[in-house]
């Protein structure tokens, strides 16, 4: 492997990263373009514009315009049927220069070689995910987010899998490997094996969730290292974003991770000629693939990158906490039973006793009118936030991002006052039965909620029914009425989100004051809102429409009279 | 008498010629060529052909049970008089033909194999003799033709033409076939090679060398069969047979950035002496200069003759070496060439054949009439469906492939061709018949397309979950069957006519049934 090895190529690099270190507010289009072609490359450009529902503050920007640089080295006698991608996601702001110049190194010394079997594109996005997600739409020729892009000039069939390439400084102290996508989504686990492979054998200091490998694991140190990096794994996965560009490429069935190079360890250095040969030991390993990436795991948890938790032994876990609410309504059922089958055999068969039958259809309107308000509460908060923020920015003295974040908050704290509304529905014959009846609809409700969500999203599932499930168990009318309340509002929805970031910061071993708190939680949701619009996440409609409405019937059923 | 006897001798010798021209029969002739062609990108393109025609049977090409062959080949010659074939157009193909950054090609073909034949009128079965002809054309050029069957073959209507003589064209004698995943290989160049006269032994054939064809960005060979007028006034017909080879050189990775090149440079050969059965035996290098840049270019040796001509739309000049003239043999030629290339600028009918299932592909056909500088894009869609199981290939996540789609345009010529000689013209100007000067024939392909089916896991579990299904399923229905089964014996009915007309007066009376 060749890469750099001569002084010509270096000097080229060393020029490149120069040039690429000037403060740079918009992509040089032009110059990648001719750099990109003097390599050898064919060279295509895609403009995109997206005006978000509302301005993101995290990344200060409204209405966004960029152009997408990309180049294909076509591989010689192919068909151009099958192709690899390599991204490097830039922003106005972002500090991603190493990489760039790193990639269009590679692009020369790629272009040199022979035995290419798959093209190879090389592709630099403005405006980071944005870009990404606009370049991948144009590609697949479809329109899921509303993305105003340019066709694509060039193609090269279909993608077989995606590096995307993240360097914030040119020292590199450790690379990074990021493998959750949207919606908790990860690749297939033979690609992080392949990387792995590449840093051992380069001699790489490798990472994950920024954490370093745990050495030693005959003690106590070793194994709780790992359960560290497992729950950051959780939670990073249980919050449906994209952790970097390749997780927009996984919902397309492209396996991809994302790259960082991190300055952050001690005396560890590399210079860029030891993460381009990992680079291009991983490309020249995806080339010789026949098939699509398929016989190992889609299901995984990561306690540390040589070992893997496998579906088999996670989700008995979940499994038996969903058992609990399986129980639940069955006792409840069998109760309700031994409570009406009584008095209605006794005068079912005559079919004229008269206070029965009302029995019955006052049970099923009492059921209605808490589960229709709930599910409109519900779809109040996912409507409401993002089309009234014109409305509420013009009335109070905020701005759109904190108008949605607001009312979001404000309808979502209206909905605990649902039960004194809806009293007037709610009959007060047979209150007993009534509240048993809501709460074994909302048991089976919630039951069957979070095992579709464990199914296709472990972390976001197992956290859900690890902080609801107990909650929802022992809700009931009776008994220490505060002690419950208390419980279910710590248990919300939104409240789990709050505790997750924290237990987040902690294993950071960056604890947050509770202001600092409060603000990131903040500016959780709106990027959660906002990344439901821009990348079509699933956290935001699933809690909005979802849980927070089966949540609601739970603190209907503590407040019935 | 010695006077008489001398006049006498010169009239034999007069007359000789013409009557030993009677007594013999027609001869069959060779011409070969190689065209070098400096692309915009960069790359060389060379072209070779090869043809030999087949004078036989008197003026009659259908003509049956001819044996005498010379320089065409057996093999294909059994094979035109066998299943009564009018035409043969086999391309083996790999990699893909880049039209934005290479331009027009003389010679289209899509990526892996091609097979399109029109049959004789005289066929009765024609599905029948393609089946066969697939397979021995499968046997002679060691490709995977037999692959071809009722489900990847179809029937175009409108966009493949008979390329040659035709009196009739009536589509039912026309099938059409591509195979995308074909892989060509040395394999399949060896029997091609075989069928030229010279082998590789003389002449252009010389650099046909398979290491150096298969190091390039582009590879593909072709075999084209058809009739053509003997004379200008077509009063006979013989068979042509034209194998044609196009690869391309990426100057990119071999010169390492330079746009220099030599024959040997590329075919690691040189050209030494011409194939002695040739007739015409001709090396062309594109020397046009479009004049944009002053960018010169030189060619080693220089050309004894230059040729002119409109190919493809724009009017192009040649270095030509005549390999046949002593004096341009030499041991090796180089040129440098540096050029711009300038691309040539680019009423409703929808024939569309849904498919079968297993059956038949679907066949989509359109003409449509593009406006300039537009894009035009055609989509279909369609729905992932599980297979049976028996219907996955070895490597099912791979994908699956969909043949490329072809575009056949009558382009308008931006420079006029005159009408020239088509017997005289090179041979990469004449494949394609032209009605008229004032437009010129182009057929495109699109890349095949890689779809990923849903695959079910054909891991360990997955087999034994099938099988104890299966096993349980036959075990269980039959011995259900068996048990809850009840026999009876059914009375014969007695006197079924009698019975029958009976119950039609009855039902006319309106009495009920017997």
């Amino acid at each position: 492997m060749g890469l750099l090895s001569d002084p010509v190529r270096r000097r080229a690099l060393a020029r490149l990263v120069l040039r690429l270190n000037a403060p740079l507010w918009a992509l040089p289009v032009a110059w990648l373009e001719r750099t990109m072609r003097s390599v050898g490359l064919e060279v295509y450009t895609q403009s995109f514009s997206r005006k978000l529902p509302f301005p993101d503050e995290t990344h200060e920007r409204y209405m966004v315009s960029g152009i997408n640089v990309y180049g294909i080295l076509r591989a010689p006698r192919a068909a151009s049927t099958e192709s690899l991608v390599l991204t490097v996601p830039c922003g106005p702001d972002s500090t991603n220069s190493q990489a760039v110049g790193l990639m269009l190194a590679l692009a020369a010394h790629f272009r040199g070689q022979i035995y290419w079997a798959k093209d190879i594109i090389f592709l630099v996005t403005e405006h980071d995910l944005l870009g990404t997600e606009a370049w991948l739409e144009a590609y697949h020729d479809v329109n899921v987010t509303g993305m105003q892009s340019s066709p694509l000039q060039g193609r090269a069939g279909a993608i077989q899998a995606a590096v995307a390439l993240e360097l914030s400084s040119d020292v590199v102290t450790s690379l990074d490997v990021a493998v959750e996508g949207l919606n908790g989504q990860l690749p297939n686990l033979d690609l992080l094996n392949l990387f792995q492979t590449f840093c051992q054998k380069g001699g790489l200091l490798c990472t994950l969730q920024g954490k370093l490998q745990p050495q030693d694991w005959t003690s106590i140190d070793g194994p709780l290292q790992s359960v560290q990096t497992l729950l950051l794994m959780v939670l990073q996965q249980a919050s449906g974003r994209p952790h970097g560009a390749h997780g927009l490429f996984l919902r397309y069935r492209v396996e991809a991770l994302t790259l960082r190079g991190i300055n952050s360890f001690r005396q560890y250095k590399y210079d860029l000629v030891a993460v381009g040969k990992a680079l291009e030991g991983m490309f020249r390993k995806l080339n010789h693939l026949l098939e699509r990436l398929h016989q190992s795991f889609f299901f995984y948890l990561l306690p540390a990158l040589s070992r893997f938790v496998s579906i088999g032994l996670y989700m008995p876990a979940a499994g038996f906490l969903l058992l609990v609410l399986g129980l639940k309504a069955l006792e409840l059922w069998m109760q309700l039973h031994e409570a009406g089958v009584g008095p209605e055999e006794a005068g079912g068969t005559s079919g004229s006793s008269p206070p029965h039958p009302p029995t019955q259809g006052v049970g099923l309107a009492s059921l209605m009118a808490p589960l229709l308000v709930s599910q409109a509460m519900g779809l109040a908060v996912y409507i409401l936030p993002v089309l009234g923020q014109h409305v509420a920015a013009q009335h109070f003295p905020v701005a759109e991002a904190e108008a949605v974040v607001l009312t979001l908050l404000a309808i979502y704290a209206a909905g605990l006052a649902l039960p004194h509304n809806t009293h007037w529905v709610v009959s007060t014959q047979a209150p007993d039965r009534g509240w048993m009846a809501l709460k074994l609809v909302a048991l089976i409700y919630l039951a069957l909620q979070l095992a579709c969500i464990t199914l296709t999203n472990f972390s976001l599932g197992f956290l859900l029914a690890a902080s609801m499930v107990p909650a929802a168990a022992v809700t009931k009318p009776s008994g220490p009425r505060p002690l419950y309340a208390a419980l279910l509002v710590l248990t919300s929805p939104a409240a789990t989100l709050l505790g997750s970031l924290f237990l987040w910061r902690e294993l950071q071993e960056a604890p947050l004051s509770l202001a600092e708190g409060w603000q990131l939680f903040l500016a959780a949701l709106a990027q959660g809102v906002l990344e439901h619009h821009t990348y079509g996440s699933l956290l935001f409609p699933l809690l909005a429409l979802g849980l927070y409405p089966c949540w609601l019937l739970f603190w209907n059923v503590l407040f019935w009279k | 008498m010695a006077a008489a006897v001398r006049i006498s001798l010169l009239v034999l010798l007069l007359l000789g010629p013409g009557g030993w021209g009677q007594a013999e029969p027609p001869r069959d002739s060779l011409r070969e060529e190689l065209v070098i062609t400096p692309l915009p990108s960069g790359d060389v393109a060379a072209t070779f052909q090869f043809r030999t025609r087949w004078e036989s049977g008197g003026g009659q090409p259908w003509g049956q049970g001819v044996s005498h062959y010379r320089l065409f080949p057996k093999a294909l010659g059994q094979l035109i008089s066998k299943y009564s074939l009018r035409e043969l157009h086999l391309s083996l193909t790999q990699g893909f033909w880049r039209t934005r950054y290479w331009g027009t090609p003389f010679l289209q073909a899509p990526s892996g194999a091609e097979l399109w034949a029109w049959f004789q009128d005289t066929v009765t079965d024609v599905d029948e003799s393609w089946k066969e002809l697939s397979n021995v054309l499968s046997g002679i050029f060691c490709a995977s033709l037999n692959f071809i069957d009722s489900t990847n073959t179809v029937t175009p209507t409108a966009s493949f033409k008979p390329l040659g003589l035709a009196n009739g064209t009536d589509h039912s004698f026309l099938r059409y076939a591509v195979l995308p995943r074909e892989v060509v290989c040395t394999e399949n160049l060896t029997p091609w090679k075989k069928l030229l006269p010279c082998s590789s032994k003389a002449g252009l054939s010389v650099l046909l060398k398979a290491d150096r064809l298969f190091h390039t960005s582009y590879h593909s060979q072709a075999v084209h069969i058809r009739p053509v007028c003997r004379n200008a006034h077509c009063t006979s017909v013989s068979w042509e047979l034209r194998q044609t080879l196009s690869v391309v050189f990426d100057a990119f990775v071999t010169g390492q950035g330079k746009k220099d090149w030599s024959l040997f440079r590329m075919f690691s050969r040189t050209l030494t002496e011409p194939c002695p059965l040739a007739s015409e035996s001709r090396v062309y290098v594109d020397i046009t200069s479009y004049g944009q840049d002053n960018e010169t270019l030189e060619v080693y040796p220089p050309p004894l003759t230059t040729y002119q001509d409109v190919i493809l739309g724009s009017r192009k000049t040649y270095a030509v070496y005549d390999l046949l003239d002593a004096a341009v043999v030499s041991n090796s030629r180089s040129l440098n060439v540096q050029l711009k290339w300038k691309r040539p600028p680019e009423n409703g009918y929808i024939h569309y054949q849904p498919a079968q299932d297993r059956m038949q592909p679907h066949l989509l056909e359109m003409l449509i009439q593009l406006p300039a500088n537009s894009v035009t894009k055609v989509s279909i869609q369609f729905e992932r469906a599980l297979l049976k199981w028996t219907e996955y290939t070895p490597d099912p996540n791979h994908g699956f492939y969909v043949s490329p789609s072809v575009l056949s345009a009558l382009v308008p010529s931006v420079v006029a061709a005159k009408p020239a000689d088509w017997e005289e013209s090179p041979l990469f100007n004449s494949l394609f018949p032209v009605s008229d000067s004032s437009s010129y024939f182009v057929r495109l392909y699109t890349e095949p397309l890689l779809v990923s089916l849903p695959t079910p896991d054909f891991s360990m579990p997955y087999n034994v979950v099938c099988l104890t299904c299966t096993v349980v399923a036959v075990c269980y229905g039959s011995f259900y069957n068996l048990l809850t089964r009840t026999f009876q014996i059914e009375e014969p009915r007695k006197g079924g006519l009698a019975r029958r007309l009976a119950n039609l007066i009855r039902r006319a009376r309106g009495v009920p049934l017997l």
